[in-house]
């Protein structure tokens, strides 16, 4: 299916799951997280894309043909003409750069000024490795197991909270300088974020983004923006 | 450049490699861990998650080894190994992409297993076996992709050496020590790939700094 503005190019084939609500034997891998990125990005930079949809729960992601494109069998994957990619965060900094000149600005507003960069890939690395193992722990538990008939396990989900309320503080600390993580400009370090968090929006974990005022206003931000609120329908 | 950390440390050790694959001068300031220096404000006033390593180069201050890594390989792209592919942006992304599986599948995995066989022994705890099972077959598997990547590549991105691979380095380093060598010995591919990774001078120049070592196999 084509999706995606009328005026811009053809970037690619996109393959994933379009809902990205569907829960997948993979819990922990969180797999429905990471289509969202990648789409979202497209919307935000108004790329005409084909999304080739992947029957998770008929296990297709596990067949040969998708395993030939991700060897580790989870979407999203990606084209664009002879490039194949997996990893939602490496397809996102290949869009953001292959496009950079046109939709929403992903990079720091002087891409080429690499002390910029690199505060905007700390917080890509941050993302990955502080708050994403953590959050995608509490989605997992609160969403994707009762969509399969399983038992929140509330011990983990106090464990875990606990742990996101130390990130999110430092979070805090730094949105009180800074309108968004890398600096005062939306980048990818936050969009990277959009997923989990409105999967965690509609958690009880939503109160350690409230209970934060900073953080809470970077998290209606981010949310609100039009192609935010295309995805995880 | 100014690097806060001790060699000993893996994520400390990820940039030492890039410095010397880049050919550029640096001051290694240790950082008294077992002190927890690293949770003292000055520490956390450079990074607020209390970690090493920390860079710093004139005005500006970095920390995630990845992103260090990527920054000194980027403010270095026209001297020593091209560890970015920087000028070509299909092969670029190839190399993050291949940077993304070190961070997300075989990191977790392998970090695991040397936090158990290396680092609680050293804290005077008895290891998690079931962890340690778990963790190996899921490196195993990963090895696995690894195995047919590399028939296929001499190294992860393509025919040449990238910060895809070096970020294997130092946990694979120590790994090697615990008495689980052979699922990286018993696939020819990653063998080979592991040789030759230890045979590189910027190897050699950071491996006897990598000095904890397993209490017990």
């Amino acid at each position: 299916m084509f999706l995606g503005s009328s005026d811009e190019m053809f970037l690619g084939i996109f393959i994933g799951n379009f809902r990205g609500t569907e829960p997948s034997e993979n819990f922990e891998e969180g797999v429905p997280r990471y289509i969202p990125t990648t789409y979202s990005e497209e919307m935000f930079k108004n790329l005409d894309f084909e999304f080739v949809h992947v029957d998770l729960m008929g296990g297709e992601h596990k067949k040969e043909a998708f395993l030939a494109r991700n060897p580790f069998g989870q979407v999203p994957a990606f084209e664009d003409g002879d490039l194949k990619l997996f990893e939602s965060r490496a397809i996102t900094q290949y869009i953001a750069h292959r496009y950079e000149g046109q939709g929403t600005n992903l990079l720091p507003a002087d891409s080429k000024n690499i002390a910029q960069y690199a505060i905007m890939a700390i917080g890509m690395q941050v993302e990955a490795h502080q708050f994403e193992p953590v959050a995608a722990k509490l989605v997992s538990e609160q969403v994707f197991k009762l969509k399969k008939g399983l038992t929140t396990d509330q011990a983990v989900v106090a464990e875990e909270e606990a742990k996101l309320a130390k990130v999110l503080d430092v979070y805090e600390a730094r949105l009180k300088e800074f309108k968004y993580l890398a600096g005062d400009t939306f980048t990818l370090t936050d969009l990277h974020h959009i997923p989990t968090v409105k999967y965690l929006l509609g958690t009880p974990t939503k109160k350690l983004f409230t209970e934060r005022p900073r953080v809470n206003e970077w998290v209606a931000e981010i949310t609100k923006r039009p192609a935010s609120q295309k995805i995880l329908q | 450049m100014k690097v806060y950390g001790d060699g000993m440390s893996a994520c400390v050790a990820r940039v030492l490699l890039c410095l010397h694959e880049k050919e550029t001068e640096f001051e290694l300031v240790p950082v008294d861990l077992f002190a927890c220096h690293h949770k003292l404000p000055s520490f956390l006033s450079m990074n607020p998650f209390g970690q090493v390593p920390v860079l710093q180069d004139e005005d500006l201050t970095l920390f995630e080894s990845r992103a260090i890594t990527a920054y000194i390989a980027e403010k270095h792209k026209d001297k020593g190994t091209d560890l970015t592919r920087h000028a070509d942006a299909k092969e670029a992304a190839i190399v993050k992409l291949w940077s993304e599986v070190e961070s997300h599948h075989f990191n977790p995995a392998i970090s695991a297993v040397i936090h158990h066989l290396i680092v609680v022994p050293l804290q005077g705890k008895t290891p998690d076996a079931a962890i340690v099972e778990e963790n190996l077959e899921k490196l195993g598997k990963v090895l696995d992709v690894y195995e047919e990547k590399l028939g296929k590549t001499k190294y992860l991105a393509g025919d040449s050496y990238t910060l895809a691979d070096l970020y294997h380095v130092p946990y694979t380093y120590y790994f090697m020590k615990t008495g689980h060598a052979g699922l990286v010995n018993d696939r020819p591919n990653v063998k080979a790939w592991w040789e030759d990774l230890c045979s590189r001078p910027a190897f050699l120049k950071v491996s006897p700094g990598l000095t904890v070592a397993p209490a017990t196999n």
